[in-house]
């Protein structure tokens, strides 16, 4: 039944929406938990090649998730999944934001910032790595993420650069 | 100064648009230099808000900056200029997808992006926990978060709510004393 996949999208991708300490990709862990082990929406390959368009697409980096409610139950899933990511954390956003934004400058809101920040950042690097052994089927793969490390780690220029590079490289080892 | 609704959906769909490859690097340039909205500092704070909130954090700022200078209309005008474009862009790529997801030179090309955007999210963590200047407690919760779920596999909740208020408590109370 599609509504009850649409039901199940919206509250999925609500819940994921208020855990995203640290941005969308602190949620990669349980977003791929529950979009591929937990509902089995899609397997891993299908998982990773959504990623991988959503980082080369235009826009903010939750696009991944409008991405997953299209690519399930096309314009329906992709307003359902958009708005039930958007709508909690964004009511949050604009309402406690608006009044915590008083708070800038106390040593209060610097003391939760210095509390979140290691927690968040523990979170993000977690969700690089599951990304990676989602992807990484074979030794090509895990050297395509040593590069994409390297890269970030010496270079300050737009991570579109070693994506193009990487899926020329990779594609042309395959065909070897 | 107050920014209109009109000008809040121009800057964001700017900013969606030219966000190829992650949005932070243009969503600056865009509210400082080209629409001068507010100065380095002033964004600087901006982008704390929308980092300190759960969600994406530039949707968060989006939605801030809009709350800020035109209430639920110009959250409205900021989130549907930054989401247009990238959701109909999104839309037209996934139905071609679907059509050439069974050509293995597609399949290859996106698994080699995908393995290195996991390498690329991964350095990002690194490069801006040695921006962070963390220090020895800061490393151990970023540690104990980062081993609890790529490690373990824990759930997200459950490492969130028990990892969370210690990090926040301990850092309320060092920051008290000084």
């Amino acid at each position: 039944m599609k509504a009850d996949l649409l039901i199940q999208l919206a509250l999925t991708f609500a819940s994921l929406s208020l855990m995203a300490v640290g941005g969308v990709v602190a949620i990669v862990p349980e977003l791929h938990h529950q979009v591929v082990e937990v509902n089995h929406w899609m397997g891993n390959a299908t998982f990773a090649h959504l990623f991988a368009i959503a980082q080369v697409a235009p826009g903010p980096n939750m696009m991944v998730v409008s991405l997953i409610g299209y690519h399930l139950a096309g314009w329906q899933g992709l307003i359902v999944a958009t708005l039930g990511f958007l709508l909690p954390a964004g009511c949050l956003a604009a309402f406690a934001g608006t009044l915590i934004s008083r708070y800038e400058g106390t040593w209060q809101l610097a003391a939760v910032r210095a509390g979140l920040t290691p927690v968040a950042l523990g979170l993000f690097a977690a969700g690089g790595v599951v990304l990676c052994r989602v992807a990484d089927q074979d030794g090509t793969g895990i050297g395509l993420s040593l590069l994409g490390v390297a890269f970030t780690l010496a270079l300050d220029l737009n991570p579109l650069w070693v994506l193009a590079a990487g899926a020329l490289a990779g594609t042309a080892l395959s065909a070897l | 100064m107050t920014i209109g609704n009109k000008d809040l959906f121009v800057g964001f769909l700017k900013i969606g648009m030219m966000g190829f490859g992650g949005v932070a690097p243009v969503a600056r340039h865009v509210i400082v230099e080209d629409r001068r909205w507010m100065d380095d500092k002033e964004y600087a704070a901006l982008l704390g808000f929308g980092q300190l909130l759960p969600g994406a954090n530039v949707t968060n700022m989006a939605i801030l900056l809009g709350m800020r200078h035109g209430g639920f209309l110009g959250v409205l005008a900021a989130m549907g200029g930054m989401l247009a474009v990238p959701l109909l862009v999104l839309m037209a790529v996934s139905t071609a997808y679907s059509h050439a997801a069974s050509h293995p030179v597609v399949g290859h090309a996106l698994a080699s992006m995908a393995s290195v955007a996991g390498g690329v999210l991964i350095g990002t963590g690194l490069k801006t926990a040695r921006k962070a200047k963390l220090d020895r407690l800061g490393i151990a919760f970023a540690g104990l978060g980062f081993v609890a779920v790529a490690g373990f596999h824990l759930p997200m909740i459950w490492v969130l709510l028990s990892l969370l208020p210690f990090s926040v408590a301990l850092a309320w109370r060092r920051h008290k004393r000084s």
